[in-house]
């Protein structure tokens, strides 16, 4: 079975259009910047706004196809899992995994079972008595995705199912998200603003911009070929557009770079900001792409720093590069400082525009 | 304690006064005829029986017109009600009672007269859908039946009614005033209630009533009187004299009050 | 706070220490009144008169009997308020509140009209089931539910629209209909609403006066409530009044404390 979803959706001056599919046992993610749309087509997928036009099916069984036919909510085989999980307070944490098996007319005792052992299989047990407000985010997330999955549902959506927690949990609770998802054989649409979850989670990335999918492909592939600024952001990749004639890429806005393999015509360029290195001299030796630069922006990450330049008019216009805290101190940097930035040619992929 | 010594002893100082000045005003001399009191100014505060409404209010206007810059203002409620204000300290100028026992709890005031008398009627629905043929008809069980409660006055009276007629009434309900009986007449709620003569007649579009001679046996007298406390003691005494005056009488039995 | 010897907000600012006792005050001084005035000395045999009982019993009753129908008519009432999406919300909404300015006397005036024998609805319910509604305890009830419902509809339209309906999406996507899950997630979680509003609704229900002796008369036993019982003893004696009226304050302040305690506190 195959989950088809053409969803589009009009508001105000917001236009939603995305046409994808998700095959049994695949894992999709959704990918995009706040006011994308994400939500809104989990919305629409789950059943709880309607679409204005387009489709929804799942193999033969069209769940909305304006005008005629809208299948409500709750008879849709959907489990959903909400950003801040939407427990259900005035239940305990066993009868807020039974409320689905209740609600599609499971007997008490046979759901209550069933629902015991889903909290076993998250590892909350000793938590079946509990209520939802004494748990701690992790936990929460990991009832709530019990809950979606009780009812053995044919469809998870999952929306922004890490966001509400805090960093030091997010990686363990991502493993073990990643776990439940690979035993799970349904389909599953990951809605997510967060390409580490999309990354690590989905076996396809669906990016979306502005209501409409720029870019759909593995993760990997993705990672390696971003097609859109954002996109390249997201991954932390330099980006651009440019001609290629032999091993030289010219930029439109001016500036050139060096490629090791030689190519024609217009093409990607893309390299990692770790690429790039700085120097307060200009270097002597083999890097071909040597360009002097000026410092625009310097954000402090984990455990780099990532340094936004300007080195037009050799090369592009805006650069980004990676270098250890270390580093920052050696060379004194501050916004407006001259430096001279190198680019190993051996680290730059370019691919067909 | 001390403080409302002072103010009894003060209020009897008015009082004297007031029947000092009362003996010798003309108005006193020249009932109905206002126009020659020069003295008369500023309102005359009236606490009235909520079946005087309609009379009162009329007397009211004429008593103005022949006051020019005397304002009479009214308060129209139950009798025991009004007593129970007058008595708490509300400024009042006249009090006129539905009955004498409401105005027998009235301490301070001058000697009440009588000025009218109002007998007890039965009041059915227009076109007597319950065919009530006389007072005997309120001991049916079947007849949806409303008098006053034995608390208020209509509703003593009543009793009087039913011990000389020697019957038990089977009330369906026992209303709070005569206005509320006359109330569940006119809509159409009961059969029939024993209201007063000046009620049948003050809703005579919907109600019919039914005369009966042991209506007799409860008459219900109307005092009035002026109160010791009054702010206005010279327009109370004009507005009681107004009442008890010939124009004041033509006014009332025209409303189906009788004189006493 | 004093067990704990200790504040962490600090000392309650005087500009609202003040008004708040004052408040107090005003509400408790004209009771204080009523209990200094009571005949003490004649107070039980007043009390265990079985009149008193009989007014009391049938007050509770009807008041209770109001505020069913009252959580009957009006939960749902409020939810189609809060939820329903309804073009012209906000004039339904004010007609909802009516009653509770309307003077009850109209009230019951305006429900003789409708539902008295002669009324637009009561003239075939009289002739087709042989139901009268005027002078029975079901008047008083039905006259006592159209005074105190608004109360009712208001707190929990409230509580609902301050309810998270995204709670009411997750029920959906878990399988249940709009109604299993207004039973099972939306009541349970504006249950504090309801029942603030349901106490609300039986405390009015349990004084109303006006539109229960206007529209069920006055009958003992049959539709004398105690609020009724005080008014027509206030004509003769005014100390029953005040026993009376003493009852009926002390009969809803341990109802509405016991309840209170026992709904709301098992909630949180």
């Amino acid at each position: 079975m195959t989950l088809y979803a053409d969803v589009q959706v009009s508001r105000g001056s917001f236009d939603l259009a995305l046409d994808l599919t998700v095959e049994p046992g695949e894992v999709v993610a959704l990918l995009g910047p706040n006011g994308a749309g994400k939500t809104t087509a989990l919305r629409a997928i789950a059943g709880l706004l309607a679409v204005d036009r387009g489709r929804i099916a799942l193999d033969d069984t069209v769940w909305d196809e304006p005008p005629r036919t809208f299948r409500t909510p709750d008879r849709r085989p959907i489990g959903v899992v909400f950003q801040d999980y939407l427990l259900f307070n005035h239940l305990s944490c066993l009868e807020n995994v039974a409320f689905g098996l209740r609600a599609r007319g499971v007997e008490k005792q046979t759901a209550r079972l069933e629902a015991s052992r889903w909290l076993e299989t998250v590892g909350l047990s000793e938590y079946a008595r509990t209520r939802p407000r004494a748990l701690s985010g992790g936990q929460a997330q990991r009832v709530a995705l019990a809950r979606a999955l009780a009812t053995d549902p044919e469809l998870l959506l999952l929306d922004e199912p890490l966001a509400a927690l805090d960093a030091g949990t997010t990686l363990h609770v991502r493993a073990e998200l990643g776990q439940h998802l690979n035993r799970f054989e349904g389909h599953t649409l990951l809605v997510t603003h967060d390409p580490l979850d999309a990354m690590v989670l989905a076996d396809r990335l669906v990016i979306i911009e502005n209501g409409q999918v720029v870019q759909e492909g593995k993760p990997t592939e993705v990672a390696h070929r971003p097609r859109t600024d954002y996109v390249a952001q997201l991954v932390g990749l330099n980006l651009y557009r440019g001609d290629a004639s032999g091993t030289a890429v010219r930029l439109p806005e001016g500036g050139t770079i060096t490629l090791a393999e030689p190519a024609t015509g217009p093409v990607h360029v893309a390299f990692p900001p770790t690429a790039v290195s700085l120097y307060v001299q200009p270097p002597s030796g083999s890097p071909r792409n040597t360009w002097p630069a000026v410092v625009t922006g310097i954000e402090q990450h984990a455990h780099t720093v990532r340094v936004r330049l300007d080195a037009s008019p050799a090369g592009p216009a805006d650069l980004l590069a990676d270098i250890t805290p270390a580093a920052v101190a050696d060379l004194h940097l501050t916004p407006g400082q001259p430096l001279h930035t190198t680019l190993k040619a051996t680290e730059v992929h370019t691919y067909p525009v | 304690m001390f403080r409302r010594t002072a103010f009894a002893a003060l209020a009897a100082v008015a009082a004297l006064a007031l029947a000092g000045c009362g003996d010798g005003t003309p108005a006193a001399s020249s009932p109905g005829n206002g126009s020659s009191t020069p003295a008369l100014s500023g309102a005359v505060n009236v606490f009235a029986a909520a079946s005087l409404t309609g009379t009162f209010t009329q007397l009211g206007k004429d008593f103005e017109a022949a006051h020019p810059g005397v304002k009479v203002t009214f308060n129209f409620a139950g009798s025991s009600a009004l007593a129970q204000q007058i008595e708490q300290g509300a400024p009042a100028d006249v009090f006129a009672s539905a009955a004498p026992k409401n105005m027998d709890d009235v301490k301070d005031k001058g000697t009440p007269t009588n000025f009218v008398k109002n007998t007890l009627e039965i009041a059915v629905p227009k076109g007597n859908p319950g065919k009530i043929t006389g007072i005997k008809d309120f001991a049916d069980k079947n007849k949806k039946i409303a008098i006053c409660a034995a608390q208020v006055p209509c509703g003593a009276a009543a009793a009087k009614v039913f011990t000389a007629v020697g019957i038990t009434a089977q009330p369906d309900s026992l209303e709070q005033d005569v206005k509320a009986a006359l109330t569940k007449v006119s809509l159409g709620e009961v059969d029939a209630a024993l209201v007063y003569k000046t009620d049948v007649l003050s809703a005579k579009d919907k109600v019919e009533g039914i005369e009966f001679p042991e209506s007799s046996k409860a008459v219900n007298e109307y005092p009035i009187a002026t109160l010791s406390k009054a702010p206005n003691p010279d327009g109370a005494k004009a507005f009681v004299d107004y009442v008890l005056s010939d124009k004041g009488k033509a006014v009332l039995t025209a409303a189906g009050f009788d004189a006493p | 706070m004093s067990r704990r010897g200790r504040s962490t907000s600090g000392r309650l600012p005087l500009v609202l220490l003040l008004p708040a006792l004052l408040g107090l005050a005003f509400l408790l001084v004209p009771l204080v009144g009523l209990l200094i005035k009571a005949p003490w000395s004649t107070l039980p045999e007043r009390l265990f008169s079985a009149d008193v009982w009989q007014a009391l019993r049938l007050s509770l009753v009807c008041a209770t009997a109001a505020t069913a129908l009252c959580l009957l008519l009006g939960v749902p009432l409020a939810w189609l308020l809060a939820r329903g999406g309804l073009p012209g919300r906000s004039v339904i909404r004010a007609f909802v509140t009516v009653p509770l300015v309307l003077p009850p006397v109209v009230g019951g005036v305006a429900l003789l009209l409708v539902l008295g024998r002669r009324g637009l609805v009561g003239q075939h319910l009289d002739t087709w089931f042989g139901i009268s509604l005027p002078f029975t305890p079901a008047g008083v009830v039905v006259a006592e539910a159209f005074v105190a419902m608004p109360f009712l509809v208001i707190s929990v339209e409230g509580a609902l629209r301050a309810a998270d309906p995204r709670y009411e999406e997750a029920a959906a996507t878990l399988g249940a209909g709009r109604w299993l899950t207004f039973r099972r997630v939306t009541l349970p979680s504006i249950a504090p609403g309801v029942v603030a509003g349901t106490v609300l609704c039986w405390a009015r229900a349990l004084g109303e006066f006006g539109a229960t002796i206007t529209f069920a008369g006055n009958f003992p036993g049959r539709t004398t409530t105690m609020p009724l019982a005080v008014y027509l003893a206030l004509e003769t004696d005014p100390d029953v009044a005040v026993v009376l009226s003493l009852v009926l304050l002390l009969v809803s302040v341990v109802v509405l404390a016991s309840l209170r305690e026992r709904w709301i506190g098992g909630l949180r």
